[in-house]
Parts: structure tokens; sequence; C-alpha cells
């Protein structure tokens, strides 16, 4: 039950709905003194700074945009060597600059910063592409130009990348009709020709291309990849995705904020509460609002079990492509008693949509910490047995141990984060970097192996299971607090079902908000969470209405992905297949 | 007793007109189902282990018990799959757990996910490449009606490319759910619908 205490028969006095008002950051002073101290530091003549952001935010003409690009990257002090995301804003109504917003956000390992470039630009005006600085902007700029018609010149590759090809338009402009579907027929379907990258060895056979996918068993969802073989090496790859573009991020723009909830779940449908977590939780920002500790406690031991299932069937699927059937069935029982919890708590078992905007729909159980304490005690003897079967397995050795490796400055300069950032040896993780749900105060380790091939992804995910096994038990032993599990505000959370019934006051509350929606402040915000493959952030623009004026996601499956051609140039097939599985790829997340 | 129904399921083994499951049994004597109303030929002309019934009757009844699923998994409904197929469910008890890959070599093709206008060549190309008799389960909202996807890539239903069998609801549907379709279709085949 909830224990909601303000909705009373007394009228609600507290402030008036934000509808409208400027979104002010809350440790705005110190963004901004940070901004002027990199804009003295940078002392360009076309880059100028913007105001109220939540991050140190710069406006760059447009043709000089990969010259600030270079000397932010190149910069001995600041270091943006991470390319986090680009992407792009549509505004019909802005002819002067030009309709589009272009946004690159980079991030600095060393100083553990980010920042925040803008570029307008129309329909005609070409914006330099920065591919060959940063190879992970590579997708980034197609996605651009896919769904918004921004054109970037110097991209070697700029097609469609998420929609078919007989797609017509540009999909996220905001004069696109959401519901405008284009028919793609067999005759339509592009030729997948691989780039072959490397130099054939003088040998008797012929050089093959080979198609894999989008339905094979080893691609886990619907990926399609086609090399080039010489012999059994491959000489050349390419990668085609795009098979489940869900358009996330148009329906978001046509749904109110708590209707995307259920949305962000099938984006990483393995691990669905994170992304529940990370949207909320960057929505909360935009309103200056936080969860009540009962809340913030449960969502972070979710999110941890989360994190568990996650890396449960990553390596499961994986061992299944090596032919090591016996350990998909150990790591699946941990995970249904997982989705046992989850069940308990709000019902569903593989997208809970569990959390709400200012907390949680419904309050856990009341055994909820003695179910969560004998998992915590269980999960330990599957991973175990795991460990015994495979980690001293010479086949398992010989089919991972230096098979598709990367090396840490390419997973940066790619985008890299998560799991399979740390396998290069590089400590970052958001939890540690940026913590959010307090987990600055939880007493865990950040796991990272050396090699960055799939063995070191491996062993990074068995640790991080254990790991997250740590943080569940502190957790546990801390206790759940006691309270409301949902912000005590009547703009922002639903009042309880039998105030509804019976009181004026609650009655109203509950019909505008379900009517006009929550109306957060007119801005943007950008918020990150560690998800199980590495950043997961929400970029969210409001013009104050019921519905958000974009939701962008940063999918850290995509910036992985881009790498894959160039990580399995010179295997083998089968180790292809192994690396493939090693990375988890999510098309949820993938394509959105 | 007369069992004038059509038989369930589960009442394959040892069921005979005018009987009650089990009588007889012990001499070997099945009927099938869709045989009840028909009388047995003498017993003791041709002894026990013997089997009357029409062709097609008892072939449906093995299709029906030795399904070969195609997961052509796309989204969450596919690790809702997995689920089934794994030792927690264990789909094997209903004689469908022998999942193959090819469309070759399969008989039922399960949609499990998002079917979007990117990938229903595929899907149309997989389900013609699939041998006769062969049949379909839509798995899930997106499968069935595009589920909330009502947007400018998704297929609003696989009927749109092929024609489904059985939907089955949810978002994604339960393990349970997903086998209760199974089990379903499995009757179906054995009543001798087809959708063509």
């Amino acid at each position: 039950m909830s224990t909601l205490t303000r909705y009373s028969a007394v009228p609600y006095t507290g402030p008036a709905p934000t509808n409208r008002l400027p979104y002010v950051p809350a440790n705005g002073e110190a963004i901004a003194r940070r901004q002027a101290e990199l804009a003295a530091h940078i002392a360009f003549p076309y880059v100028r700074p913007e105001d109220k952001q939540d991050l140190p935010t710069f406006i760059v003409e447009r043709e000089r945009i990969v010259e600030v690009l270079r000397a932010l990257h190149d910069d001995p002090e600041l270091q943006f060597t991470m390319p986090l995301d680009l992407f792009c804003v549509d505004y019909p109504k802005r002819k002067k600059e030009g309709r589009f917003e272009i946004i690159y956000q980079l991030y600095s390992l060393k100083n553990n910063e980010r920042i925040r470039l803008k570029v307008h630009a129309n329909e005609e005006q070409p914006v330099p592409s920065s591919y060959p600085l940063f190879k992970g902007f590579d997708w980034f700029e197609r996605e651009a130009f896919d769904l918004f018609g921004v054109r970037f010149e110097g991209h070697p590759n700029l097609r469609r990348i998420l929609t078919h090809e007989a797609f017509q338009g540009h999909a996220l402009r905001k004069d696109y009709d959401p519901a405008q579907r284009w028919i793609l027929t067999e005759k339509d379907v592009a030729v997948l020709v691989p780039v072959v990258t490397q130099t054939p060895q003088d040998s008797e056979f012929e050089q093959v291309t080979l198609n894999l996918g989008p339905s094979h068993p080893a691609t886990h969802g619907t990926l399609r990849i086609a090399v080039t073989l010489d012999g059994e090496t491959i000489i050349g790859a390419a990668t085609e995705i795009g098979y489940l573009h869900r358009c996330f991020e148009k329906m978001a723009e046509t749904h109110t904020y708590q209707q995307v909830i259920p949305f962000t779940d099938r984006l990483n449908y393995m691990s669905a509460i994170i992304n529940n977590v990370g949207y909320c939780m960057a929505v909360e920002k935009l309103l200056g609002v936080e969860a009540p500790p009962r809340a913030q406690h449960i969502r972070l031991m979710l999110s941890e079990f989360m994190r568990i299932a996650d890396h449960l069937v990553c390596i499961g699927t994986n061992l299944v492509d090596m032919g090591a059937l016996t350990n998909f069935w150990y790591l699946f029982q941990p995970r249904e008693e997982i989705y046992g919890l989850v069940e308990a708590c709000c019902g569903a078992r593989l997208l809970p949509s569990y959390t709400r905007i200012g907390g949680l729909a419904v309050d856990v159980p009341s055994n909820f910490m003695e179910m969560a304490q004998s998992l915590v005690k269980s999960i330990p003897r599957y991973i175990d047995d795991v460990d015994k079967l495979i980690s001293r397995n010479r086949i398992f050795h010989e089919r991972v141990k230096g098979i598709s490796p990367i090396s840490a400055q390419d997973a940066i300069n790619f985008g890299f984060t998560g799991p399979c950032l740390r396998a290069c040896g590089v400590p970052h993780d958001i939890r540690k970097t940026n913590p959010y749900l307090g987990y600055e105060t939880y007493d865990f380790d950040v796991p990272i192996a050396e090699g960055g091939d799939t063995y070191a992804r491996y062993l990074v995910r068995m640790e991080e299971m254990r790991q997250s096994l740590r943080i569940l038990q502190q957790a546990i032993d801390r206790g759940l607090p006691e309270g409301p599990v949902i912000i005590d505000d009547p703009y922002i959370a639903l009042p309880p079902k039998e105030k509804v019934y019976n009181e004026m006051e609650s009655l109203i509350y509950h019909f505008k908000l379900i009517m006009h929606g929550i109306q957060p402040p007119v801005g943007e915000t950008y918020f990150q969470v560690e998800g199980g493959n590495g950043e997961l952030g929400f970029y969210i623009v409001s013009d104050g209405t019921k519905n958000p004026y974009r939701v962008r996601v940063r999918p850290p499956c995509f910036a992985i992905y881009q790498a894959f051609t160039q990580m399995i140039t010179g295997q083998t097939i089968p180790d292809a297949v192994a690396a493939l599985g090693s990375l988890n790829i999510i098309a949820g997340e993938l394509d959105r | 007793m007369a069992i004038d129904k059509l038989d369930s399921p589960q009442s394959i083994i040892g069921r005979k007109t005018g009987q009650l499951p089990g009588q007889e049994a012990d001499k070997g004597l099945i009927t099938l189902p869709g045989e009840s109303r028909r009388e047995m030929p003498g017993d003791d002309n041709l002894g026990g282990g013997v089997i009357t019934t029409k062709l097609d009757t008892l072939i449906n009844w093995a299709r029906g018990n030795s399904l070969w699923p195609l997961p052509f998994g796309t989204a969450c409904c596919a690790i809702e799959f997995m689920s089934m197929v794994s030792s927690h469910y264990d789909i094997a008890r209903f004689g469908a757990e022998v999942v193959r890959f090819s469309p070759r070599q399969s008989d039922l093709l399960i949609v499990a996910g998002t079917i979007v206008d990117k990938i229903a060549p595929v899907l149309k190309k997989i389900y013609e490449q699939m041998p006769e008799p062969k049949y379909v389960i839509a798995m899930g909202a997106c499968a069935t009606s595009g589920g909330f996807y009502r947007v400018y890539h998704v297929v609003q239903g696989i009927d749109e490319i092929i024609p489904v069998d059985i939907w089955v609801p949810g978002c994604p549907p339960t393990p349970e759910g997903l086998m209760y379709g199974i089990l379903k279709l499995k009757e179906k085949i054995e009543r001798g619908e087809v959708n063509r």
C-alpha cells in the first residue's frame, strides 16, 4: 500500500505546476564556472557557451566543428577522447539558424568530465563529418542522416542505417507522420558487400562471400553480417542493422512522460528495470525531484538483480554458441528465480515497467528482503558450477583466448562503455564515476581484465555478477528504509486509488494527471546509468507540454557493435560467432 | 460409459468406444482422437497390439506430438521462448524441444518478437522455405497486431505477410502462455485443421 499523506480533503496549497517554466539545473553555478574555465581554455572565436544547461555546453559554428572536436580530443589537459553520443533535434520553426540542432557529447576519462557541443544546420547545409577522428561517430552520423536528413560531408558511407532501403523521407523530423509506413519487398533489398580490408594470403582457396543472418542461430536476434572469406579466414566484413527498429524515439514523442516507461523496458529487454530507472531518473532530474529513499533502495536492488540476469543470459548463450549447452541450463535457472522476485513485486516477469516517475508503481511484498536474501545465497552456487565447468576447460580456453581482441585505445575511440570497455583494462563504471541511487555508499570493486578479447569479456562479466551480489548483500544488511515508495506530489504521482474513489481533490488530481500528464519545465537534460552493456543515457528535451519534445536514448550496444567488423577481420567464422556472443548485442537496444 | 466427445489430447492411449479410459489398454488397444465413435474390429480375430484408424488421423497425431519449432526470435519474446525451452519450463515434455534454425528442417514457425518492415521480406522467405505441412504461431502482441508500436517501421501483425494458426497474447507472453499455444496448435493439428 502506498502511504501518501498529502492527498487529503484539504486542497493542495503547495507550489503551482511547473508548466512552461525554464529548467534550472540543480548545480547550475558549478557548471557555469566550469563552462567559463573551459571557454577560456579552448579560446576559439567560433565557440560560444550556452546558459542553463546541465553540462558545460558550447554552440559551435558548423564549419568548425571538426576543428573543435580535434582540439578537445588532443588537448593534454582535457582529453575528451571518448565519443559518447551524436544526435539531432528538429526545430522546424527555427528558420534563421537552421532547423536541426546536432548535439555532440564527449567524455574525458582523465577528468571524468562530460562536454556538450551543439551545431545548427538546415536541410541544405552539410556538417563536416567527424568520422576519421572519432570512429565511434560513424553510425551515429548515419543515424542522424537516416532519421533527420542531416548531411555529413566527408562521411565514407552515408546511407540509411535503421530504416529500410525503400523508406522515403526522414522519420524523426517533426513533420513526418508517425504512422506513415513504406513497404519493403524482396527485390528492393540491397546486397551487402563486405569491404575487404586484409590482403588475402596466397593460397589455392577462392574468396567466398558468406551472408549470416538476419535469421541465424548465432546472431541472437536480428543482426546481419556479410563476410568475405579467404579459405577460413575473414578478410572483410560488413554489418547491417535496423531489423528491429521499433521507433522508440518517435513513439516517445507521441506519448506522455509516464506512457514512455513501457517503451523503455523494451530497449534492453534483458535488464528492463535498469532502463526504467534510467528514464525515470532523467525525467526526475528535469523535474528537480528525487524518489523517496525506500524507492531508491528497491531500484538499486532490482537494478543489480537485473544486471546479474543480463550477464547470466549473455554468458549462457555465448557458451551455447561454443557448444557448451549444459551451462545454458545452469545459468537460466537463477535467472528464472530472479524473475520470480520481480514477479512478486509487480506481477510481470521480463518487462515489468515497475518504476514510475517519482518512485515505484507499488510497494514490494513484505517478504521482499527474505526472498532477496535467499536469492543472494543461492545464485553463487550456479555461478560456481559454471566456473568449475568452464574456467579450466581447455576447449573453452582455446576458443576464447586471444580471439577478437580490441585495444583500449580503439575501444575508447569507438565509444565502448561497460563490461566490454572494462575487458580492455579501462576501469570505467558509471556507478563509480557518476554515482546515482547511493552507489557511492556501497563497497564494491570494478573488475577489469587485460587483452580485450572474448575471454576477458567473459571474465569481467563473471566477476561483475559477484560484485553485484556483494552490493546486494550490503543492501540487504542495511534493510529497507520505511516510508512511501512514490513521491508525495500530486502533479507528478497519481493519488492512491481508495482516495480517488472517496475524495474530490484526489479525483481531480487523478483526472488532471491522466489527461494533462506531467508537465516538466522547458529545457533539456541528460542522465546516464550503468546499464548491463554500458552507459545507458537518456537525453530529454521538454517544451513544457505533456509529451516529451524529444527523447534520445544513448544505446551502449550501438557504439560497441560498430567495432565488430574490425574485430572479426582476420579471425574465423566460429570465432566471430563467439565474439558476437561475448559483446552481448541486444537488438532492441541496438536498433531501438 | 460412452465417450461421444472428441478426446482431449492426453487421452490418446487406452481409450476405446464405449469404454472407460484405460480399459483393455493391456491388450494394446489404442483409439486415436476423432475415432471415438468408430467400432473397433473384433479383437478376437486380430489380437492385441493392433491399431485401426484412418491414416490421416495417425499422421496428424504423430505430427501434433513432434513439432519441430523454428524460433524466428527478433525481440523480447525470444527471451521468453528461451525460458520455455530451458530447464525450468521444459517444452520437451510436450515433444516440441527439437529447436531447428533451418526452415528446411522445421514445421512450426514461432514468430517471437516485433516484425518490422525491414525484416518482413526475410520472414516471408523463411516461411516459403519451410516444407509442408507447416504451422505458424504468432507469439506476443507485436507479432499479432504490432502491439503498441503503431508506427512508421513496424508491421501491424504478421498476418499481413503469412498465414497464422495460433495467436498467443501477452507482451511478452509468459512461458506458460506459449506452452498453452503450442498445446492448442497440437489439438488443432490432431483435428486435421490447416490454415492455408
